[in-house]
């Protein structure tokens, strides 16, 4: 489709060309099924499609990790799932493999070595922050100047992986004034929905994780919570609305960021 | 000669209560899983030197580290006096490295008692942080009664076993302008010289008695607190070395995985390898009990001193959750106690009718965690609770399909709509149509 305004083909078109993509783009279920995490699957796609990266997606081939049902203790079909990717990873010959969500990152990089599923495996974060060094991405400038932009560290890129510099250096590519909570990078607080929390309602508490944290991040004075990962933004979000700041403070992701930056 | 056979027998029946404290903790351990660690060792020895010797993880809270460390060197350092403690004893002698060593006896003594001091001081000042400061991870719930008692016992011990050394040199030095056949020179000692004026106006007899008694005390002390150490949360001391040296090297992020399972999933896909071996029993999936953790989880419970870094850092305690994962470890360890004391009199055991998961951790607790890892990290000696967490959790979700409704849900999801949530696995791609147009 030569004439459409963005390319996004599948692995199995690829095969039937013959051809092999630099890197496979793994969605991830939120961000094929969530509304508000396919815009950033969009914004995603858009960056990979302006600096002409040869990339493809697995379409309907994809299925979920086995992440949430591993934390939450069902190790059988975690494997089942993992087995099957691996299966479908594996026919392809897939090498790289980059993706939005630090869930299915840590998964697919720290996990499915064991089940016989080896590739490299970058998180978007990284991945952008590489295509900006390699000026693969350009701003027109000026967007973020001035603006405060506070990031939230995902758990499973930070502690779980050791990630904390690749988003910073992402936003402060934007020209953006970056300010820190002050539990941030190794202490950062969690959103409250990892371990599979994010598919149940929390247990009995004076207050929930989300809340807490927003608190902090709005008193940072940033008008931008950045994230990098689908479930924090759902939680902040959803933090935001609970503190009736939508209309004052955003919750962006990475991608969106610099999409917003290219006017 | 009295003397020494009382004090013979007093290191005896030391070193037997010892010795059988130490037997049971082994065994203890060893109810866990086999586990084999033996990967990377320069990794591991850099942990044991860095986070155990060189207290690294520490000196995130510099206040409590520097206290710390004085109590730490103090240990390590004052403890070389024991060796000369244990020799006058056994041999009758009186501070028999004296003669020997000179002037450096001096620097040495002086050095001890420096660190005596210091010791002192930073027991007052953590006493003044739990009991009047009442710094808040240690009034949490699971502190109340024998923990919090515990911790202020290991405190009062060491500052009265200090008061004992500086007493002791005091009254030595003016013994030794006194008797100096009997009592060696040891030369100016610059903190315990500063008692010796109160002491000078006594008579030789009671200045006798009072550096007997002191030195006693000390020792007897000392062999006491050995075995009491053993019982307490104060065996740090000993298990946070090899606990650093033998923890997890994986990234955090990276979950156990279960070698059972795959062999069961890969035969139900019948992509099954030949040459796999099935193992007969796969035993229980996940941890109910202390025995289905591993030895390496059971010597972390032994490890962990009850700071509480790993809940004051745990977002589900901080919002008022009822998990705490220094509870995990403390509850891990006081089934293990419990399982071992029984065991060791022919009791019961594991076989009692209680279990880790239900009588001590409950699934409220475990299933309030979201994984994040800020209690691992948090932990000074690299205590891992999230593990023990996740594997009671499997537990809960495969032997008693028990995990919360909305989770069995989630299950049901993924394995008919290979995704978390309801959606038709042929719409997954329905994202790509806004940008296809």
């Amino acid at each position: 489709m030569p004439e459409a305004p963005y390319q996004i083909p599948t692995m199995a078109e690829m095969k039937s060309k013959g051809e092999i993509p630099e890197v496979l783009f793994w969605v991830g279920c939120a961000g094929s099924f969530d509304d508000r995490y396919k815009r950033v699957t969009l914004a995603f796609v858009k960056i990979l499609n302006a600096a002409q990266i040869r990339f493809a997606v697995l379409g309907t081939e994809e299925t979920c990790t086995g992440d949430p049902a591993r934390r939450a203790g069902n190790e059988f079909l975690f494997q089942m799932q993992a087995t099957n990717n691996i299966q479908v990873l594996n026919g392809y010959g897939i090498k790289k493999i980059v993706t939005a969500c630090p869930h299915c990152f840590n998964t697919i990089k720290n996990e499915y070595p064991e089940l016989g599923g080896n590739y490299e495996v970058i998180h978007h974060s990284a991945f952008l922050q590489q295509l900006i060094t390699e000026g693969k991405i350009k701003f027109t400038g000026g967007a973020f100047k001035g603006k405060k932009i506070t990031y939230h560290d995902s758990c499973y890129l930070g502690r779980a992986n050791n990630i904390y510099e690749a988003p910073r250096s992402v936003l402060e590519a934007l020209d953006a004034d970056l300010v820190e909570m002050k539990r941030c990078r190794t202490t950062g607080l969690c959103c409250g929905a990892g371990g599979a929390q994010m598919f149940k309602e929390p247990e009995k508490g004076f207050k929930d994780i989300n809340v807490e944290r927003t608190e902090e991040a709005i008193s940072t004075g940033a008008t931008t919570i950045a994230v990098a990962c689908p479930f924090c933004m759902t939680m902040m979000s959803d933090g935001v609305k609970n503190k009736n700041r939508e209309s004052d403070v955003q919750v962006k992701d990475l991608a969106e960021l610099i999409i917003e930056a290219q006017g | 000669m009295v003397q020494q056979i009382a004090f013979i027998i007093t290191l005896g029946v030391a070193v037997y209560f010892i010795r059988k404290r130490i037997l049971l903790i082994r065994s203890t351990i060893k109810l866990g899983k086999e586990k084999i660690i033996n990967d990377n060792k320069s990794a591991r020895f850099k942990n044991l030197l860095l986070v155990a010797f060189g207290q690294k993880k520490m000196f995130k809270r510099p206040i409590p580290a520097i206290l710390h460390l004085f109590i730490y060197v103090g240990f390590l350092v004052i403890n070389l006096e024991v060796l000369e403690f244990v020799i006058d004893g056994l041999f009758g002698t009186h501070r028999i490295f004296a003669p020997y060593l000179g002037g450096f006896y001096n620097v040495l003594m002086n050095l001890f008692e420096f660190l005596a001091v210091a010791v002192l001081l930073s027991c007052v000042f953590f006493l003044i942080r739990r009991n009047i400061l009442k710094v808040k991870r240690f009034w949490a719930t699971e502190m109340n009664g024998w923990p919090r008692l515990d911790a202020n016992i290991i405190l009062l011990t060491e500052i009265v076993l200090m008061i004992a050394i500086l007493t002791m040199n005091a009254s030595d030095q003016v013994l030794q302008e006194r008797l100096s056949d009997h009592y060696p020179a040891t030369g100016a000692l610059l903190f315990s010289s500063l008692l010796v004026p109160s002491f000078q106006s006594l008579d030789t007899a009671t200045l006798i008695f009072i550096e007997r008694a002191a030195w006693w005390f000390h020792i007897v002390g000392i062999l006491a607190f050995s075995v009491y150490i053993t019982y307490s949360k104060h065996l740090h001391i000993f298990l946070g070395f090899p606990n650093t040296y033998f923890a997890k090297l994986e990234p955090k992020g990276h979950m156990e995985n279960m070698p059972v399972v795959t062999n069961e999933v890969k035969m139900m896909l019948g992509i099954a390898d030949a040459n796999a071996v099935s193992s007969a029993t796969p035993g229980r999936f996940g941890a109910k009990d202390v025995n289905d953790l591993s030895w390496n989880n059971l010597l972390a419970a032994y490890s962990c001193t009850e700071c509480g870094r790993c809940t004051a850092e745990c977002p589900a305690n901080i919002t008022g959750k009822k998990l705490s994962p220094r509870k995990i470890m403390m509850d891990t360890r006081d089934r293990m106690e419990e399982v071992g004391t029984s065991l060791a009199k022919n009791g019961s055991g594991l076989n009692d009718g209680k279990s880790l998961l239900g009588d001590y951790i409950t699934k409220e607790e475990i299933n309030a965690c979201t994984s994040c890892n800020a209690c691992v990290e948090a932990c000074p000696v690299l205590i891992n609770p999230l593990e023990i967490i996740l594997e009671l959790r499997r537990y809960v979700a495969m032997e008693e399909s028990g995990a919360p409704s909305a989770w069995n849900s989630m299950f049901q999801n993924i394995e008919t709509n290979f995704a978390p949530w309801k959606f038709s696995p042929s719409d997954r791609f329905n994202w790509a149509n806004e940008l296809k147009k």
